[in-house]
């Protein structure tokens, strides 16, 4: 049937280019293996150029899935599960490239396109090495094609496409009203595109400019980690154990910077747009990315340690190797839905959880079975790997799943011990090597112990064991991280005053001296004048900061004076320092932001008490401000000012304005938050931040009147319960009890022998600036209650006094004629010097990508060397 | 054997402990009924908001003190104490993971974080989606903006 208000020629198109992109990455994987199966003496060229071909072809293929589910979101064509799944009409166009990497498609379609630049570039400079690297990189490409393909196999579903109509999604099967005579078990009404003008939206949370440009960079990162994994692959398969390294070098520094970046723009969306207050929560999803980076660390170092040396090639291969598997381990872990109730971010089971184990398992084994000693051992370990995924998927015992996949990491090392030649001699205490050695070990351990814990969930799954994250989870890494900050800032701020093999020891005293005394002097400096407090986890934790603090201070002044000690101001050699540079400054921001970060919301009853003494009993971190009055927030006022609503959205934008008590800053910081979104109940709030050089003022929205409750409350005396001293809010000021009276000498013809009369006098604070004292009273005459209210006309306002309690608390009642009291609740922080961070990050990548082009041209002018 | 061969081993060790140590800290999930009978122990409760019941919040009063009821799969309920404000998303929550201790003593379950599960990235959330398509058919809302 034909059904009305349906474009399909889209879709048709990109279900022909995605089955082309399937087959083309096979046929590229295939040429490939045969190009670099073949002997020397045999001309590879025939293969060689029908992989290029092939994969050219594939990338032509992914670039036009791409364009064509972009041109379906920008259009709008909800027909598509994809754009009415993740878009609407009123998404601004900056964001619809967001709501592209919102889904799981768009996202394994942008780590391909990633692979097809990145494997472009390879066809292009990486010369004899381009069969082997590039049949690691097509075959990625075949398991990224079937994330996406949609296809049946044998009764499997395999990937998910992304050009699915929406009714044949599921999601139109519940909806009577949209099938013929309004009976489910009927088709689809002809016309059923007429119910469907309008899309799902993309989340609330990602309609952030972060969320468009960290997901590419991030990706380019995890995309980037195939270069030196696919290198190292190749070094084993072809048994050219170590020619590799050269051209490795700039493409791990490349995935070094880019990946690094990715991490820290991810942490500034989560800064930014999310609401727990910080940059870093180690949450799983984070921790999944930031394992394979400082596995690529260790990875970078030892290569460079080989380069240099001679030593560490072995270890070079597992790092490298291991990078990559985590990155799949990663996106398993956060893609599977394992991690289910450790982490903020939900992640659900897709239905494709055997398809990403095994993407993964082809990878874990894949070193083991091809860089195996020859044809008859390949076979063997194939046949293992290929026995232990049946025994898997057949027997259910959870953990032989993992048992495969350790299996097949152990024959990954087993290739490379029995093969890999190393140097017997032992590396000097002295030299550079050694030191260069422990610092990436510690880092590849630092790797696993956080991954170990982000794993949690996953032996509780294994071993059918209950366990939960700890009372304080970030404290876990924290507490153990924070050690390895400092080992890894010394050994980054000493190391590089070592030469390799060897170092004079009277050279190295009289170079590290400088550093070390300055470092000394900034150091006793920073804690004299600036404050660095953190007694919450005890002294122990305490110390740790301030030695991390001045280590890190260590590695930033040693990396900036080896610069002219070591370098004599080389620029173009410096790379190195400056990158190290910047890594201590992150360190360094990333322990003083955290320490020092300050709740400015502090609050101790909830309300304002602008005269009386508040308790500090219970301090909380939100404060309520109502609408036009100015409130205490210690060292600021804050006055909630007015609101606007999006246009096209159930999103409201509230003005806040901070004013420095002693004048020096005055600001409006502009929070908003989507108020009952989707006809969900509740908020969801974006923050907003204000940011000096020495620090950021950040503050959010945790709560909001509900306005259903207003409408009622307006009409009825409210009551509420008032010590003396105690303070109120109504819809145009506060009011404060000062006192309550009970009248002695009454008449007692009146009032009989019991009869009292009480006096509450409420002193009434206007917004603009005018007060009164009114007083409400509450007579019992003969056992008889009566209540005698007070009003003021110029405010709308009667107050009841409604009970006396022997401990002179009472009941007011406060009734407002008109107006709706309007406030918001938020949260402040105040974040120190988080500036540092940012460019901590953008000097360390800078230094990256400074010895990225050195080792390029280093490489190329070996290459022409080598051609005259 | 080589000095850095005894650093490895070394440093090894140190992970490991460092790993054994960390299992020692980890709290336990529990249902509502081991949380009531391990009072003052930590636990993680998986949960959900009783929308029967109004949350129990005013912003005026005191806006970090939230009350609302829990119940879990087993039908069990308990009373939960919030003390750092209202929490986001919680009324649009699907499942909550409680952190916190049972306070047998005041009856109610002190609740040190919460974790909501909402529908997020990569999750279909088909349920509220289906519902909206259904509500706007059935109102004749084709305009898609729903009005409220």
């Amino acid at each position: 049937m034909d059904y009305t208000g349906e474009n399909l020629l889209p879709g048709r198109f990109g279900h022909f280019f995605i089955v082309l992109s399937l087959v083309a990455s096979l046929v590229a994987t295939f040429a490939y293996f045969m190009a670099t199966r073949t002997k020397p003496e045999q001309d590879a060229g025939y293969w060689k150029r029908l992989g290029r071909f092939a994969f050219i072809t594939e990338c032509i293929s992914v670039f036009a899935i791409f364009g064509i589910l972009f041109y379906i979101i920008y259009n709008h064509l909800f027909e598509y599960k994809y754009a009415w799944q993740h878009s609407s009409l009123s998404l601004e166009f900056k964001y619809l490239l967001a709501c592209f990497w919102e889904g799981q498609e768009g996202s394994f379609l942008l780590w391909s396109i990633w692979h097809c630049v990145l494997g472009l570039v390879l066809i292009k400079t990486s010369r004899k090495w381009e069969a082997p690297v590039m049949t690691v990189v097509s075959f990625a490409q075949v398991w990224l094609a079937t994330m996406i393909a949609g296809i049946y196999v044998f009764g499997h579903n395999i990937g998910s496409n992304p050009f699915l109509l929406l009714r044949d999604s599921g999601v139109l099967d519940g909806a009577a009203v949209l099938h013929i005579d309004n009976d489910i078990t009927q088709p689809l009404r002809q016309d059923y595109m007429l119910s469907i003008r309008d899309g799902n939206d993309l989340n609330p949370l990602l309609q952030n400019y972060w969320m468009v440009i960290h997901p590419p960079v991030l990706f380019l990162g995890f995309a980037s980690t195939i270069v030196p994994f696919a290198f190292a692959v190749a070094g084993l398969w072809t048994k050219n154990f170590a020619d590799w390294v050269k051209q490795a070098i700039p493409w791990t520094l490349f995935a070094t910077a880019v990946l690094g970046v990715g991490i820290m723009m991810g942490g500034m969306w989560a800064y930014e747009s999310l609401t727990f207050g910080g940059y870093w929560a180690w949450d799983p999803v984070e921790n999944a990315s930031l394992v394979p980076w400082l596995i690529l660390v260790s990875g970078l170092h030892t290569l460079l340690i080989y380069k240099h040396s001679g030593h560490s090639l072995r270890s070079t291969y597992l790092f490298l190797v291991l990078a990559f598997i985590f990155v799949l381990y990663s996106t398993f872990l956060t893609r599977s839905g394992i991690l289910g109730e450790t982490s903020v971010h939900a992640f659900t089971d897709l239905g494709m959880n055997k398809q990403l184990f095994l993407f993964m398992y082809s990878f874990v084994w894949l070193t083991g079975i091809i860089g195996a000693k020859n044809t008859r051992s390949v076979l063997g370990v194939l046949a293992i790997a290929t026995l232990l995924a049946l025994l898997s998927n057949y027997v259910n015992i959870a953990w032989l799943g993992s048992l495969a996949l350790l299996t097949g990491i152990g024959f990954t090392i087993y290739q490379i011990q029995t093969q890999v030649p190393t140097v017997q001699k032992e590396e000097a205490t002295s030299s550079r090597e050694f030191w260069m050695f422990i610092g990436s070990l510690v880092f590849f351990l630092s790797a696993i112990v956080i991954i170990g814990q982000t794993s949690l969930p996953v032996f509780n799954k294994l071993f059918s064991i209950q366990k939960a994250p700890s009372e304080d989870p970030e404290f876990a890494y924290n507490n153990i991280q924070i050690y390895v900050a400092v080992i890894v800032a010394i050994l980054t701020a000493v190391t590089q005053y070592l030469k390799y093999k060897d170092t004079a020891s009277s050279y190295f005293w009289k170079k590290i001296i400088i550093p070390t005394v300055i470092t000394a002097i900034l150091s006793v400096a920073l804690f004299a004048m600036y404050d660095i407090t953190y007694t919450r986890k005890g002294p122990m934790f305490q110390g740790a900061i301030w030695l991390a603090v001045v280590c890190s201070i260590y590695a930033m002044v040693a990396n900036i004076s080896y610069i002219w000690l070591g370098l004599k101001g080389s620029l173009k050699l410096s790379g190195g320092s400056i990158a190290h540079f910047g890594f201590g400054m992150v360190l360094f921001a990333i322990l003083i932001s955290s320490s020092n970060k300050e709740i400015l919301s502090r609050n101790t009853s909830g309300i304002f008490v602008p005269l009386g003494e508040g308790s500090k009993e219970n301090p909380g971190e939100n404060l309520t401000l109502v609408k036009g009055i100015k409130t205490d927030m210690g060292k600021y006022w804050v006055t909630y000012e007015s609101d606007s609503m999006h246009p096209k959205k159930q999103q409201w934008y509230y003005n806040i304005h901070f004013q420095r008590k002693d004048g020096k800053e005055d600001f409006i910081l502009q929070p908003n938050a989507f108020v009952n979104y989707k006809g969900n109940a509740g908020l969801m709030a974006n923050p907003s931040s204000r940011h000096y050089l020495d620090h950021d003022v950040f503050t959010y929205i945790t709560s909001l009147p509900d306005p259903e409750q207003q409408k009622k409350d307006t009409t009825a005396f409210k009551t509420n319960t008032l010590k003396p001293g105690d303070s109120l809010f109504y819809s145009n000021g506060f009011m404060i009890l000062e006192d309550v009276v009970a009248k002695t000498d009454l008449p007692e013809d009146l009032f009989g022998k019991e009869g009292s009369l009480h006096e509450a006098s409420v002193k009434i604070f206007s917004k603009n600036g005018t007060s009164y004292t009114k007083v409400p009273r509450l007579a019992n005459a003969k056992g008889e209650l009566m209540a005698i209210p007070d009003t003021t006309l110029a405010e709308s306002l009667v107050l009841q006094l409604q009970k006396v309690n022997p401990d002179k608390s009472i009941e007011l009642g406060v009734k407002e004629t008109d107006a709706v009291m309007k406030y918001v609740t938020l949260k402040a922080y105040k974040f120190p010097y988080i500036i540092l961070l940012w460019l901590g990050v953008a000097i360390t990548a800078a230094g990256i990508f400074i010895s990225m082009i050195r080792r390029i041209r280093l490489n190329r002018l070996k290459a022409e060397k080598l051609e005259i | 054997m080589k000095k850095i061969h005894i650093i490895l081993l070394v440093l090894i060790a140190g992970a490991i402990a460092v790993l054994i140590s960390f299992l020692n800290t980890t709290a336990t999930y529990e249902t509502i009924a081991g949380a009531k009978s391990n009072p003052g122990k930590f636990v993680h409760v998986a949960a959900q908001l009783d929308k029967s019941i109004p949350l129990d919040y005013d912003d005026l009063k005191d806006p970090n003190l939230l009350g609302f009821m829990a119940y879990d799969s087993t039908g069990e309920k308990m009373k939960v104490i919030y003390r750092k404000g209202k929490i986001e998303n919680l009324e649009i929550s699907e499942r909550l993971v409680l952190e916190g201790r049972y306070d047998a003593a005041a009856n109610q379950f002190e609740c040190k974080r919460v974790q909501t599960k909402c529908p997020s990235k990569y999750k279909d959330d088909m349920k509220a989606a289906q519902k909206n398509i259904q509500h706007n058919a059935a109102t004749g809302n084709t305009n898609g903006n729903n009005t409220y």
